[in-house]
């Protein structure tokens, strides 16, 4: 077997078990985008061009809430900022490649993908080990765009009693289930928290996201540093 | 059609932060002190969504009597903690839910 397709392989098996809560929230996201009243093709094109579940879910919150699209394109932005830290971390294993191979890694630079692969680059020295990303990047892709697909086609079918929208900050919460047992982490969500739900009605243009993410990452680089103080 | 553009945009944004620290970074851009910090975007976003689909009404006003999402996320959390499961915090969440609303 050639020794790309094994690596690529490995990032699949690898990326397997993150893959199981991507079922429900891309189902979640399918039903409640079309319950939102966008159309089939715009709920899809937002799963093939964005590609990204948090980006997306904000996308249809403020959107429903009747946000301007410069909010909710900066809003997405600060999701996304930790990609940042993903790419960072990345670039490192990937700086000889030609252009055309960062542009498409880029595209599969997920959550679950990166969570993987950056173990699995710290411990490979082959030369086409970026393989390992693709291959986990490809597996969320191919899982996102057919939950999508589904939660389109069952969102009619499924009654809106069921509450399926709470599956939302459901799934967030349990991204950050690790964090609750870190007390720097509990400040910043509780600081972030509040905020939002507090500056929900204040904060004009329901720029809340942005407030809160930005007000709970200074929060979080003050408690570092005075953390680093009494080590 | 308008519609179409702020997908297209919210996707340029998101591609462009995947895209540009592999594409243009110098290893001495982010220092330990950035990533430590970056590391708790996770905690510093999530919660303004989290809160507010928890704790408010449709009208957007705070709901704390009468609220089964209050309960239900409580219950989530707990399992979470304990199990430190993905899975198991999402469905400990919605079956308490549904058994709160349905019973």
């Amino acid at each position: 077997m050639n020794s790309n397709f094994k690596i690529f392989l490995k990032g699949i098996s690898d990326v397997s078990p993150l893959m199981i809560p991507v079922v429900p929230f891309g189902l979640i996201f399918g039903i409640l985008s079309i319950d939102i009243g966008f159309s089939p093709l715009a709920t899809m094109g937002m799963s093939l061009i964005i590609f990204g579940g948090a980006s997306q879910i904000i996308l249809l919150q403020l959107f429903s809430g009747g946000a301007s699209s410069l909010v909710i394109i900066s809003s997405v932005g600060a999701v996304n900022s930790r990609h940042l830290l993903y790419g960072a971390v990345v670039s490192e294993h990937v700086s000889d490649l030609k252009l055309i191979w960062k542009i498409i890694i880029s595209y599969f630079l997920i959550d679950q993908a990166f969570a993987v692969s950056n173990e699995y680059f710290k411990k490979s020295k082959e030369k086409n080990k970026y393989f390992h990303l693709i291959g986990g990047g490809f597996t969320c892709w191919i899982i996102w765009q057919s939950t999508t697909f589904l939660g389109i086609i069952l969102g009619a079918a499924i009654p809106e009693k069921l509450g399926l929208s709470f599956a939302v900050p459901l799934t967030f919460l349990a991204i950050l289930v690790n964090d609750f047992r870190k007390l720097i982490n509990v400040i910043v969500i509780l600081t972030s928290g509040l905020i939002a739900l507090f500056g929900y009605n204040y904060i004009p243009y329901k720029a809340y996201v942005i407030v809160a993410a930005f007000v709970g990452l200074l929060t979080a680089y003050i408690l570092t540093k005075v953390k680093k103080k009494y080590e | 059609m308008s519609d179409w553009f702020l997908i297209i945009y919210c996707g340029l944004i998101t591609y462009l932060t995947r895209f540009s620290m592999i594409a243009l970074l110098k290893k001495e851009m982010f220092n330990n002190r950035i990533r430590e910090v970056l590391s708790y975007v996770p905690s510093a976003i999530f919660p303004a969504i989290i809160f507010p689909a928890i704790f408010l009404d449709n009208s957007g006003s705070i709901q704390l009597e009468e609220n089964p999402k209050i309960l239900a996320a409580i219950i989530a959390m707990v399992v979470g903690i304990l199990s430190r499961n993905i899975i198991a915090t999402i469905f400990a969440g919605l079956a308490s839910y549904w058994t709160i609303i349905f019973i």
